[in-house]
């Protein structure tokens, strides 16, 4: 559990465009890291490609090293499958099904891939990844009621059971609280640090006193101009990053002067 | 006292019994008119007339009336309201007249007869139309379950992997496929086996069958192809990020997720095909006897059954068209039936919301 992410020089392209260039950074087990930067720096992107999730897009693609605990997860042999599996997703807007009750998105992860659990084991199971998600207590008498009854900061909450619940590696979670009031946000950041205890956690994130408050290092992003490739300008721990950064752009952009 | 205008004060408005009055009052205006103007050797009077005159005084009067008193705004937003209400009017009066006539000459025979027998030896009155509405039921059910699992699967080819040329073909062929008229399916099929079969065996019911599923499949194809496009994506990436594989997720997630409007589409797709006459008359063929094996001999159908029956009056020509109306009420109850299942299924399977 827990895996250490190694990007090596990863170019993300979008058919001919280049989004994303040259990023090598390590991403530590057992923390939080908060990617932050402007708008359209690749940011997204850029957490999109740590499960593959970018393939979704026609066109798109990676060119360099993506090693989980040393394995490539970019060589021939790879099924995105199996990365997906063991390398989880938060979306920016609450997705639960809206065809399954509570209980089910819980356990979607496994109902969706057939695999057969005893009614004990779920129960178990939905419990489990509900109240890791902080969740148990505001849903354990209506779990059978359709996971769309919950409210945005409930659903999300939800969403991030469901990822737990297949216990992966990673947890990606892009701009998660970006459409929740604070208070739902609040909750999420409660959670996002306890899930560190087990996790790799990589949070994208427009909002700069989410990543003091919650991360251990934090990635700044930044592109030179409209249709050029994002870059990574600095990486480091979170403090350094807020407090004394080394580089000017990371030190305007924290500060609010820019962005 | 000296009145404060805030500025967002309401103009005088015209009371609530403005409307009815001056609808009233133009049309009892336009009757009579109309009644006094005719000459004897016209006969009755023109209701269409009084309809137009009547509605032309209406506007008028409202125009008119509403400017003085309420003002432009009002008076377009009358204007427009009642232009729009008349559109919709005229589009229901030919809906409500079809669906009068053929209640009221179609319910004289929809006795218990009507069900149980056939037209075997029947020339006068009596008889029945079993050998149609089965032939009708067992027709469309052949041709549902050709075009929709072909219809569906090309549906999700064409929204969850087609890409380039194919693609763009197959649309082009399905836009095309809409557009065949009735009879050149029912040629296609009966030509299909006729060379297949031979003369003496080419008109049974399973060609007719082929011949509604022609009309059927590109109709199944457009509807689920639009309930498949309005499934957000974001449900499908939140199935890949969990490690669910691509048919995975279109089996378990997308097709879940729009089964109601799909089940919906599929319904209406059958109450179009289900009235179709010409093909069937070529394909199927038309009887007076029971047929309930649709792979050999011919069948008869509900529209053909009302067709036949007004084209081929016997002796006694009323039995004829009475029988002829009431399998045209029958065929409307049967489709009235499936919309309201329709709208059944799309009330039970619909995602739940809060």
């Amino acid at each position: 559990m827990a895996k250490r992410i190694e990007l090596k020089s990863i170019d993300v392209y979008y058919g001919k465009f280049k989004a994303v260039e040259d990023i090598s950074m390590v991403i530590e087990p057992r923390a939080i890291t908060a990617f932050i930067g402007p708008s359209g720096c690749g940011k997204s992107t850029l957490i999109r490609t740590l499960n593959r999730m970018h393939e979704v897009i026609p066109g798109a693609y990676v060119e360099g090293e993506l090693l989980m605990d040393g394995e490539n997860i970019y060589s021939d042999d790879v099924d995105p499958v199996k990365v997906r599996r063991q390398v989880g997703m938060v979306f920016q807007r609450p997705n639960p099904f809206p065809t399954m009750s509570i209980k089910d998105n819980v356990i979607s992860g496994y109902k969706l891939n057939n695999n057969k659990m005893s009614k004990s084991d779920a129960d178990d199971l939905v419990e489990r990844a509900l109240k890791g998600a902080n969740l148990w207590n505001e849903v354990k008498d209506r779990l059978e009621r359709p996971g769309s009854s919950l409210s945005g900061g409930q659903q999300q909450r939800l969403c991030i059971a469901r990822a737990i619940a297949v216990e992966p590696d990673v947890i990606l979670m892009d701009e998660p609280t970006s459409a929740l009031d604070p208070i739902s946000t609040a909750a999420i950041e409660d959670m996002a640090v306890e899930l560190k205890e087990k996790f790799t956690v990589v949070i994208v994130t427009h909002n700069m006193q989410q990543a003091s408050r919650i991360s251990d290092m934090t990635a700044f992003f930044n592109i030179a101009g409209t249709g050029l490739p994002g870059k990574l300008i600095e990486y480091d721990k979170t403090e350094k990053i807020f407090s004394n950064p080394a580089q000017q752009q990371t030190e305007d952009y924290v500060s609010g002067r820019f962005g | 006292m000296a009145i404060i205008s805030t500025g967002f004060q309401a103009s005088a408005s015209l009371p609530r019994w403005f409307t009815p009055a001056a609808l009233v009052g133009s049309f009892s205006v336009a009757l009579a008119v109309f009644t006094l103007a005719r000459t004897p050797s016209e006969g009755g009077t023109s209701l269409v007339g009084v309809g137009f005159v009547g509605f032309a005084l209406y506007l008028l009067t409202v125009a008119i009336v509403s400017r003085l008193v309420e003002g432009r705004r009002k008076a377009a937003d009358r204007l427009i309201t009642s232009l729009v209400t008349a559109a919709f009017a005229l589009a229901v009066i030919p809906l409500v007249s079809l669906a009068w006539t053929v209640v009221t000459n179609g319910i004289a025979r929809l006795d218990a007869d009507f069900f149980s027998m056939s037209m075997r030896n029947v020339v006068g009155p009596g008889g029945g139309a079993l050998h149609a509405i089965v032939g009708t039921l067992e027709l469309t059910l052949i041709a549902s379950l050709i075009s929709v699992p072909v219809g569906i699967m090309t549906a999700i080819y064409l929204v969850e992997y087609g890409r380039g040329k194919l693609a763009r073909a197959v649309t082009f062929f399905v836009d095309v496929m809409t557009g065949i008229p009735s009879i050149v399916a029912g040629l296609f099929a009966f030509t299909l086996f006729l060379v297949l079969l031979g003369p003496a065996a080419a008109i049974n019911g399973f060609a007719g069958s082929i011949a509604l599923s022609v009309l059927m499949i590109p109709v199944v194809v457009r509807a689920t192809e639009e309930m498949l496009k309005i499934v957000p994506n974001e449900l499908r990436e939140a199935s890949y990020a969990l490690g669910v594989p691509k048919w995975l997720t279109i089996v378990k997630v997308v097709i879940p997720t729009a089964l109601a409007g799909i089940a919906t589409g599929v319904i209406i797709a059958i109450a179009r095909v289900i009235g179709e006459t010409a093909p069937l008359l070529l394909a199927a063929g038309f009887t007076t006897s029971m047929n309930y094996n649709p792979f050999s001999d011919k069948m008869m159908t509900l529209p053909v059954f009302v067709f036949t029956s007004f084209a081929n009056q016997g002796i006694d020509t009323q039995s004829y068209l009475d029988r002829s109306w009431a399998g045209a009420l029958t065929l409307m109850l049967i489709v009235m039936i499936l919309n309201l299942f329709a709208r059944l299924i799309s009330k039970f399977l619909s995602p739940k919301g809060a």
